[in-house]
């Protein structure tokens, strides 16, 4: 499109004029076309600007002044000025070959109301949570396909036969533990990574995918962003917030599409606090399904820490509130291919990037054990696990918990059916299983996206708050006479 | 023109030059033998110094009133009568002088209590654009935050100087002249522009100045 030639100020500060000369300036090698790159320059946009500073680092002074002069004739920014135009210009193309019917609300747009409607909204939320991730990937796919592929696929057949295999190969058993052992990369690193946590997140995939597709999240972000405001966050942050619930680690990389350095920050601070993972959810709600009252303390602990951490640091933290706005796109059925393609490619990136460490943790657990250094840091535990009135057995699981957060889960899991704890004992050690530091891939994740300075810091204040946390419900608990 | 609209042009360009454009003096040599300049300074609202011209305090308080006026006269030509945009400045220049006390309070409500004119200058606040919540005056534009819902405006003008926060509302197609129906307020405000719906925080819906249609 052409701009106007005529302008109130000096000619050669029009739009048009200074585009031209521009343009002038510009060889022809780049992948857009020169009045592209030139429209572009004008609207100061910095992807373009370092591109052309590394192809003509020339002429970039003699452009500058070319828009310098053409801002001081605006008192808008030049992409407003443009926007202006370029609207007129659609707008005259549009009235000339479109014609419009004003069509009757469909079913969809009915749906979309109610889910945006404040009061049909979040009972609706609670269904979809209910339904989609507590029935369909916390009982059937944590619960139903993990046991079958745990127990009747891997302990009855492949485990053995892994035992033998090596036992055959390695004669040294110092190796042999290392493979195969309690611990071992092939008994304990690789079947976690395969028979339990893959169905559980492919499950959860599957479920984020078909409501992803649905665009039923932003709807969600647009009933939720008041009260993520609160928290120093804004309603964007339910994606990754969601996320968090399948994998942690993945939404901390995905926290990667908040705006803001301060939101990127809080919104990985309590995804490491306060956002249990799928795999931490199936063995905490096996755990406490025995225990309703004891679940929804939990789950309301939780949420209050989530919130009250939240709005602290959001208070303590400095920089700007963060805005929102989403685009609410039409409500679709999804295509059934695109959830399978999302849902695959989700599921490679995070056996890709979680395999080895599942692996790594059972290295290092073994060194840990023939060091003798793993004796030494659960003594360490054992003064704060009985200060929040836990079995002194307890400890042992913190610290696997910090390998796979869900694998503390499940060291709990046996503690209870070994029976050595109370309903009283198991809501405090949930309490503070969940709240503590991140699994070893969160951890590393966090540093690799954060820094390493925040990265620790992040984790001593999870440690801290998990035990702080555990600590007082213990405490009301036993000042209250209550025992569950 | 009118020794009186003389005078206030004159204090306006002094504001100009020396308050917005943090200069103290402004040169005098062209303004010498001018009568409104001796009227000026017997008011006390200039002094002369070293041949340059300036605003005393009491000169300063006076500008700013008639700035005030007379960017308030440029939004409700731009606004409430759509003047094509070469008009604005004359019509403006000669309908601000008409603007005072009372009158110039109920325009400022009329139109929003506007921060700005249209040309992006800063309109000094009056007395009323503090107590705006009490009014009984019904306003032509408002910040679409007060729309109610499913009521459509048009959008009169963009209130932000935040660059990030005018992409996003380019972004969405919301510009001077888009028609926004309200459709929601609460959790957050659900527009529709086009045949796109977005949500937006209240921040945002504060700073997006619309007609109601």
């Amino acid at each position: 499109m052409q701009f106007e030639k005529n302008h109130d100020g000096p000619i050669e500060h029009s739009l048009e004029i200074a585009l031209e000369t521009i343009e002038g300036l510009l060889h022809d090698r780049y992948t857009l076309s020169r009045r592209a790159v030139g429209l572009l320059l004008l609207q100061e946009d910095h992807e373009i600007q370092e591109m052309v500073k590394e192809s003509q680092p020339t002429i970039l002074d003699h452009i500058e002044k070319i828009i310098s002069g053409v801002k001081a004739t605006y008192a808008y920014p030049i992409e407003y000025e443009i926007a202006l135009l370029r609207r007129d210009e659609v707008e005259r193309i549009i009235n000339r070959v479109v014609k419009v019917k004003e069509k009757e609300q469909g079913i969809a747009e009915k749906v979309s109301a109610l889910m945006m409607n404040p009061i049909a909204g979040f009972p609706l939320l609670f269904l979809i949570l209910y339904f989609g991730l507590y029935k369909f990937v916390g009982v059937f796919g944590a619960g139903t396909v993990v046991r079958y592929i745990e127990e009747t696929l891997y302990d009855n057949h492949l485990n053995p036969l892994l035992v033998k295999m090596v036992a055959f190969i390695i004669p040294w058993r110092i190796l042999q533990d290392l493979m195969v052992g309690e611990y071992g990369i092939l008994t304990l690193g690789l079947r976690y990574a395969v028979a339990l946590i893959l169905p559980i997140v492919t499950f959860f995939f599957l479920v984020f995918s078909v409501i992803e597709d649905t665009g039923y999240l932003p709807r969600l972000a647009m009933l939720i962003d008041r009260t993520f405001k609160k928290i120093g966050l804004s309603g964007r942050a339910v994606i990754p917030m969601v996320l968090g619930f399948g994998c942690a680690t993945m939404a901390t990389l995905v926290t990667r599409t908040l705006p803001t350095k301060r939101e990127r920050l809080i919104a990985t601070m309590l995804l490491a606090l306060a956002v249990p993972c799928s795999a931490q959810l199936g063995v905490i709600l096996a755990l406490l399904g025995g225990h309703p009252k004891a679940m929804v303390l939990w789950a309301g602990i939780i949420m209050m820490v989530f919130l009250f951490i939240g709005f602290l640091t959001a208070r303590l933290l400095p920089g700007e509130r963060p805005s929102f706005y989403i685009e609410i796109p039409p409500l679709r059925v999804p295509h059934l291919g695109n959830i399978f393609t999302k849902t695959y490619v989700r599921v490679k990136w995070y056996f890709l990037e979680i395999l080895p460490l599942f692996l790594l943790a059972s290295v290092l657990i073994w060194l840990g054990k023939l060091t003798r250094l793993f004796d030494f840091l659960i003594f360490l535990f054992t003064k704060p696990v009985a200060m929040i009135g836990l079995p002194k057995e307890a400890a042992k699981v913190f610290l696997f918990g910090f390998f796979r957060r869900d694998y503390g889960a499940a060291g709990l899991y046996d503690l209870n059916k070994d029976g050595l704890l109370t309903g009283d004992q198991l809501l405090v050690a949930c309490v503070a299983l969940t709240l503590f530091l991140p699994c070893i891939a969160q951890f590393l994740m966090n540093l690799k996206e954060r820094g390493w300075k925040t990265g620790v810091g992040i984790s001593l204040f999870t440690l801290l708050i998990s035990f702080g946390i555990a600590f007082m419900v213990n405490l009301v608990l036993n000042k209250l006479g209550i025992s569950l | 023109m009118e020794r009186k609209d003389r005078i206030e042009e004159l204090l306006e360009s002094l504001w100009i030059i020396t308050v917005e454009g943090q200069k103290d003096k402004s040169d005098f040599a062209l303004l010498r033998d001018d009568e409104a300049i001796k009227d000026l300074i017997k008011m006390g609202y200039v002094f002369v110094k070293e041949n340059q011209l300036g605003l005393t305090e009491a000169g300063k308080i006076e500008a700013q009133k008639c700035i005030r006026r007379h960017r308030l006269a440029e939004r409700l030509m731009t606004d409430v009568f759509v003047e094509k945009s070469k008009l604005i400045h004359e019509t403006s220049c000669k309908f601000e002088h008409l603007l005072h006390k009372d009158l110039e309070k109920s325009i400022c409500t009329l139109l929003g209590h506007p921060k700005t004119c249209p040309h992006g200058k800063p309109i000094p606040p009056g007395s009323c654009c503090r107590g705006a919540s009490k009014e009984y005056l019904k306003k032509i534009i408002m910040p679409l935050a007060e729309l109610e819902i499913k009521k459509k405006g048009k959008v009169a003008y963009l209130q932000t100087g935040n660059r990030d926060i005018l992409q996003r509302m380019i972004a969405m197609g919301v510009l001077p002249k888009t028609e926004i129906l309200l459709l929601q307020k609460f959790p957050s405000y659900v527009i529709q522009v086009g045949k796109s719906q977005f949500a937006i925080d209240k921040e945002m819906a504060s700073q997006i100045y619309v007609r109601q249609v």
